[in-house]
């Protein structure tokens, strides 16, 4: 089923099968820059319409598409024109960078022009998920964003039960429009509790329950800050943490931790806002995390970026750049905070209250953190649907403000959920089989975070959402995920494996060198980075064709046993079953690995991953992914359909083609060849 | 020299061992000529105890020793007065910091025993002569000492050229190593130049190392030569049969590389003592090229800074990345890579033949022209091929291993000539292998069981700097060669990639710092725990065998079971 035109394997014309298009701007004679090797340029026609930006490339055989979402856009940059003809910049929100040259100034100056508007539209209306249309009727809409429901999640914990309770206090959002109606709070909490401490806590985002472990009744709730400033209490307040510390009978105390350096949450005392005083609240041990803020983050990351975009940076460079963009030590700083707050609900069955300022931002970063580490469910791939839509979506994550979806202001914007992204990136390196899911999963959902084609990450909050009847007028990209699993599974992971089951406890000090630049996502654009072969693939290929020959073999087994006439002859048997595959294989699935006609055991041809080494020549080492994945056709928009020795080339000491003392990298500066 | 004379105390009771990550145990420590043995005590029901370490001496690296209760303590060389420094409590601790990088502790009870075990320690692994080595005393049961030493004859290997072209000959010239005494016997050099030609290249070529094939690219019979610098010297000398030699690999037109491992300025230097390179006017069809890589002293203590970096529990994050830079070890890998690439695309792209040499021709040289044929060669990619490039390009190509791997990376010992180019091969190795985990037969544990036994080994396949020294040290007769055992059956499988499928192209790297990881299998093999990554290496190996098993076995016994029930044979006869 194609709900959008599937790029770079297309042989259609992309306008042709692109429902939305809008004939407003085509550009002829466009070069699209290759970042690593300037030499290496495309021609072709540039077109903008209502929801991309396409260039497709003159080559007749290719004909490589690059599209771009409007909502993916996060900044243009035109540079001073040249003699070749105008470069404009476009980098993208999942880290893609886009350099094109256009011949005439007039022409760029209106694709600027445009492009401004379109990546910053006004209203969510002009959002392309209230377009996107993926043929599917009301039912299945509907289906799709049943397909996560948190009440069902918070049974699955086990509560309601004798400690928690679903409260309505929120019923039309009367205590505060960024909680979801439905809240969990301790039985002992009464409306007048949660009412009285809403109004001591910043943006009235009282203590409600985050995960709830029934093992030994610890739970993490999280709220914003309270309104203490220098001296103020409330009783209330004080009421429900209590509440909260009685909800767990196994313990005598609460901690409460602050996921905010301590000189910032200092700071705010001034503004009658602040942290707990432990002596006005009983039994509770507060705690300081430093994770800095979000200007910073966005600063660090900003930093990092830079260094990823260096022209043939050195080894010195890259590391030095890293180093200063302090993005990992960040990364570091929010692992150790839900590796502190795990440790203390499995390993002391103490309960945690975990906030920050506002309680949406870092509150949100660690309590799914923590829950991805003590729950194994979250690691699964409905599990981490289900993990995001708790922590993120239904406690009013601002989505809309960080992620820059509508024109707004540039100083909300901060890559949070990114950062927790890669928290999970970092833990999936360091537990190789403790996720049911791979790294293209996490990939996907950053993607559209920012793409805006699907409904879930529209708005800062349940209220708007309901407001603008999300879930009538758009889709829910997890049921679209769920739908193509196929792809996303990581195949090291088995329910059964010691890894996958308990707490997940990675190493904290001094082991700082497990936390690893992720290159598949920052560079991810960049094919010629990674490695030229994946094993997930080829392991997942493996995988599935183990299933199907065990499954063939039941067949056959029954088959045999109910033969009318059975002749002993080896070859026959051995003709049946590659007939019996036949079938089995075109009936078994939609799914393009399954339908190759399978021999047993020495069929190579059914690992696309392989194969290439035994076909031709160069279009050799890559294929993988792009054969395998019939993912998102937006994600692999840039997919690169030329060889892995061809696209080397560019990149090892020099150009294919041109003397290797032309070189490209910085090293060789000096070591341009010198005749004595 | 007797080896007991070294060993003052053999054995104490008693003592703690402590290794990283590993659980503490007590035993009997016990010393003997090449290894140091501790078995812990024996359980109450009788039983003998198990031996807890066995490790060969000449893995050591560095003896630290700390005596507690220093003010007890006299010294024992007060002659015939008796020696009460066994007070009770006194006691010591010995760190033993391994060329594997492993650190072990030693608690010792008793001061005189902890000092006297170090001595004799640091005794016998610096024991420098090399017919003294654990290798010519090992005798294992199942290996003959023949074995494994004559895997690789280059004669084989000049066939499989010989199949293809006749412009190369093999010559036994330097059969008694007079013409290059770092050159093996045999060596692969032009059909078309006598062996009197090439004795008199030979003296224009620093150590004799005159230009000898090393690699033939069979896709367009291009060639990659090696050798040492030209002696060109502060006169511009020229040799004209250097430049016959040199000349009759091109033909008329074509266009060669040289592929200089230092800077046009160290190059040019190196005139000043004698040294220099090939002047473009006596070399015209020969483009040189300048490639500077580390080696010597500064890669020395690159790898020394790094190891001592992965060691400092005290570093944040953020100093981590700037002691990871500081060392510049990543920085050597990109550098080798890069250039290995250079050398490989000159080949395959270009269409040219390639000379590389540094100064000497045993260092960089050979790392260059080693990883160069990984990267071109699928046959270097195997198992075997492997083996064998590292026999042809490191071992007979007379890359000095006694000298450069005598001490790694904690040794307080001044410095001589050591130098980790192995290493950064075999980190090179690991990049590609990271790059294209279905491209080599072998895995991350063969580089390491490399390492380990380039530093300290039970086998002589690493002994001595060249194939002469190893003639003069009967090296062949009298010690078991490493090959022989990492190919028996069971061995070998250790040293598997069970993703392995034969690729017959050509595996270009990226050499982007993104694409550049420290190995983490390396340096931090001994301070983080990896059992994580153990299983998940378990679990790829089950599942790749997982999908051989239904196929083979299960599929015959299935098959042959429904045949064998009786009830499905009256159906099937009726």
């Amino acid at each position: 089923m194609l709900y959008m035109p599937v790029i770079g394997s297309s042989s259609l014309h992309p306008l042709y099968n692109c429902y939305s298009v809008v004939y407003a701007n085509k550009v002829e004679n466009v070069r699209l820059l290759d970042r690593v090797s300037s030499r290496k340029a495309a021609l072709g026609t540039l077109y903008l319409t209502a929801t991309h930006v396409i260039f497709v490339e003159n080559a007749s055989e290719t004909r490589k598409e690059t599209w771009v979402l409007h909502s993916q856009i996060s900044s243009i940059e035109k540079q001073a024109t040249t003699a070749t003809g105008c470069p404009l910049l476009i980098r993208c929100k999942n880290f893609q960078v886009i350099q094109l040259i256009i011949p005439q100034e007039r022409d760029c100056h209106d694709v600027y022009i445009s492009l401004i508007r379109l990546a910053r539209p006004v209203k969510y209306e002009e959002l392309y998920c209230f377009s996107f249309n993926p043929k599917l009727d009301k039912e299945e809409r509907e289906q799709g964003w049943k397909f996560v429901d948190l009440n069902e999640e918070y049974n699955r914990m086990g509560i309601p039960n004798d400690y928690w309770q679903i409260s309505d206090v929120n019923r039309d959002y009367g205590v505060c429009d960024s909680y979801p109606t439905e809240v969990y709070v301790p039985k002992s909490a009464t409306a007048h509790i949660i009412v009285g401490s809403s109004k001591f806590r910043s943006r009235r985002r009282f203590p409600a329950l985050s995960y709830y472990c029934k093992d030994n009744n610890a739970s993490i709730c999280r709220s914003s800050q309270p309104l203490s400033g220098f001296s103020a209490r409330c009783l209330e307040d004080e009421q429900m943490l209590q509440a909260i510390r009685k909800a767990n009978p196994g313990s005598d105390f609460l901690y409460v931790v602050d996921t905010r350096p301590k000189l910032n949450a200092m700071a705010n005392r001034a503004a009658g806002k602040g942290y707990e005083n432990e002596d006005n609240y009983s039994n509770i041990k507060f705690q300081f995390i430093g994770i800095e803020n979000i200007h910073v983050m966005r600063n660090s990351l900003q930093k990092m970026l830079e260094v990823c975009e260096l022209k043939s940076p050195s080894m010195s460079d890259f590391l030095w750049g890293l180093e200063n963009s302090g993005w990992l030590k960040h990364i570091k700083a929010i692992m150790d905070a839900g590796i502190f707050i795990a440790k203390a609900v499995a390993e002391e069955g103490v309960s945690v209250l975990v906030h920050c300022s506002d309680g949406w931002d870092r509150t949100a970063q660690v309590c799914s953190v923590a829950s991805l580490l003590l729950d194994p469910y979250y690691r699964t791939m409905k599990g981490f649907m289900v993990l995001i839509e708790k922590d993120w979506i239904s406690f009013g994550h601002k989505f809309n403000h960080r992620y820059g979806n509508l024109d707004g202001d540039p100083k909300e914007i901060s890559p949070v959920i990114d950062q927790f992204i890669e928290c999970v990136w970092q833990l999936m390196e360091q537990f190789p089989c403790a996720f049911e899911f791979n790294e293209r999963f996490l990939i996907h959902i950053q993607h559209h975070i920012y793409s805006c084609q699907f409904g879930n990450f529209l708005c800062n909050s349940q209220k708007e959402r309901r407001e603008l009847k999300i879930q009538e007028r758009t889709y829910s990209l997890w049921a679209h995920l769920w739908k193509n699993r196929a792809d996303y599974l990581n195949p090291l992971y088995r329910s059964n494996h010691s890894q996958t089951q308990r707490t997940l406890y990675p190493q904290m000090t001094p082991c700082n060198f497990l936390y690893k630049f992720w290159s598949g996502m920052y560079n991810r654009f960049e094919k010629g980075l990674h490695p030229r072969q994946s094993v997930t693939d080829y392991l997942m290929a493996v995988k599935e064709e183990t299933q199907q020959l065990e499954e063939e073999l039941e067949v056959l087994g029954e088959r045999l046993a109910n033969l009318q006439k059975m002749q002993l002859n080896g070859n026959k048997i051995q003709s049946k079953q590659q007939d019996r595959g036949k079938q089995l294989g075109l009936s078994a699935s939609t799914n393009s690995l399954a339908n190759t006609p399978q021999e047993y055991g020495s069929d190579l041809k059914s690992f696309p991953s392989r194969s290439p080494s035994q076909g031709d020549e160069d279009s050799a080492l890559i294929l993988t992914q792009d054969n395998l994945k019939s993912s998102d056709p937006d994600l692999s928009a840039n997919s690169d359909q030329e060889s892995g020795v061809e696209d080397l080339s560019c990149r090892s000491p020099s150009g294919g083609g041109c003397l290797p003392s032309e070189d490209s990298g910085k090293d060789s500066d000096e070591a341009v060849c010198l005749a004595v | 020299m007797e080896f007991s004379e070294l060993i003052k105390t053999a054995t104490v009771e008693s003592v703690l061992l402590a290794g990283t990550g590993l659980p503490a145990v007590r035993g009997t420590l016990c010393i003997t000529s090449h290894h140091l043995l501790l078995s812990s005590c024996p359980g109450g029901d009788g039983q003998p105890g198990t031996v807890e370490l066995w490790l060969l001496i000449r893995n050591v690296d560095a003896v630290e020793k700390r005596v507690q209760n220093l003010g007890w303590y006299q010294p024992p060389r007060t002659n015939g007065s008796p020696r009460d420094t066994r007070l009770a409590g006194s006691s010591g601790t010995i760190t033993l910091r391994c060329k594997d990088l492993k650190v072990l502790q030693l608690e010792i009870p008793g001061m005189e025993e902890c000092l006297n075990i170090a001595s004799s320690i640091e005794a016998l692994s610096s024991v420098d002569s090399v017919m003294m080595m654990y290798p010519f005393f090992y005798r294992p049961q199942d290996l003959r000492l023949e074995e494994g030493w004559h895997l690789f004859p280059l004669e084989q290997y000049f066939q499989k050229i010989a199949a293809q072209t006749n412009q190369w000959r093999l010559s036994d010239l330097n059969r008694d190593f007079t013409t290059c005494p770092t050159y093996p016997a045999g060596v692969i050099v032009p059909a078309a130049v006598s062996d009197d030609t090439l004795r008199r290249a030979a003296r224009f070529r620093q150590g004799g190392r005159f230009p000898v094939l090393s690699y033939y690219h069979p896709r367009n019979g291009t060639v990659m030569l090696r050798s040492s610098q030209p002696l060109t010297g502060p006169n511009r000398k020229r040799c004209p049969e250097d430049e016959v030699l040199l000349g009759t690999v091109l033909d008329e037109g074509e266009r060669g590389f040289i592929i200089d491992t230092r800077s046009a300025q160290a190059a040019k230097q190196a005139r000043m003592t004698g040294g220099g390179t090939e002047p473009k006017s006596s070399y015209p069809q020969w483009k040189r090229l300048h490639r500077p890589l580390e080696r010597g002293r500064p890669l020395q203590e690159s790898f020394i800074k790094l190891v001592e970096a992965c060691n400092d529990a005290s570093l944040s994050m953020d100093r981590w990345l700037s002691r990871l830079e500081s060392c510049r070890w990543l920085s050597h890998v990109k550098a080798a890579l890069s250039t290995a690439c250079l050398a490989a695309q000159c080949l395959d792209r270009e269409e040219a033949s390639v000379l590389v040499h540094g100064a000497e021709g045993t260092d960089t040289t050979l790392l260059v022209t080693a990883l160069a044929q990984v990267i071109l060669d699928p046959g270097c990619r195997t198992m075997v091929g492997f083996q064998g490039l590292l026999e042809r390009e490191w071992i007979e190509a007379g890359h000095p291993f006694h000298l450069r791997c005598a001490r790694s990376a904690y040794s307080h010992a001044r410095l001589k000539q050591e130098a980790p180019l192995f290493l950064l091969f075999l980190d090179c190795v690991w990049q590609l292998s990271r790059q294209f985990p279905f491209s080599l037969e072998f895995g991350e544990s063969l580089l390491l069981a490399l390492f380990d036994n380039a530093y300290a080994s039970d086998y002589g396949t690493f002994l001595c700097n060249n194939e002469k020294e190893r003639c003069l040290c009967k090296v062949k007769e009298n010690t078991h060669s490493l090959w022989a055992w990492l190919n028996q059956p069971e061995e070998k499988k250790k040293y598997l990639n069970p993703l392995y499928s034969h690729n017959p192209l050509v595996i270009w790297p990226s050499v982007e710092p993104q694409s550049i990881q420290l190995w983490q299998g390396l340096f931090f093999r001994w301070i983080r725990p990896s059992q994580y990554l153990e299983e998940a290496r378990a679990e790829m190996q089950r599942l790749v065998e997982a999908k051989e098993a239904p196929a083979k076995e299960s599929a015959g016994s299935r098959l042959s079971r429904s045949l064998s029930d009786p009830a499905a044979r009256t159906e099937n006869e009726r």
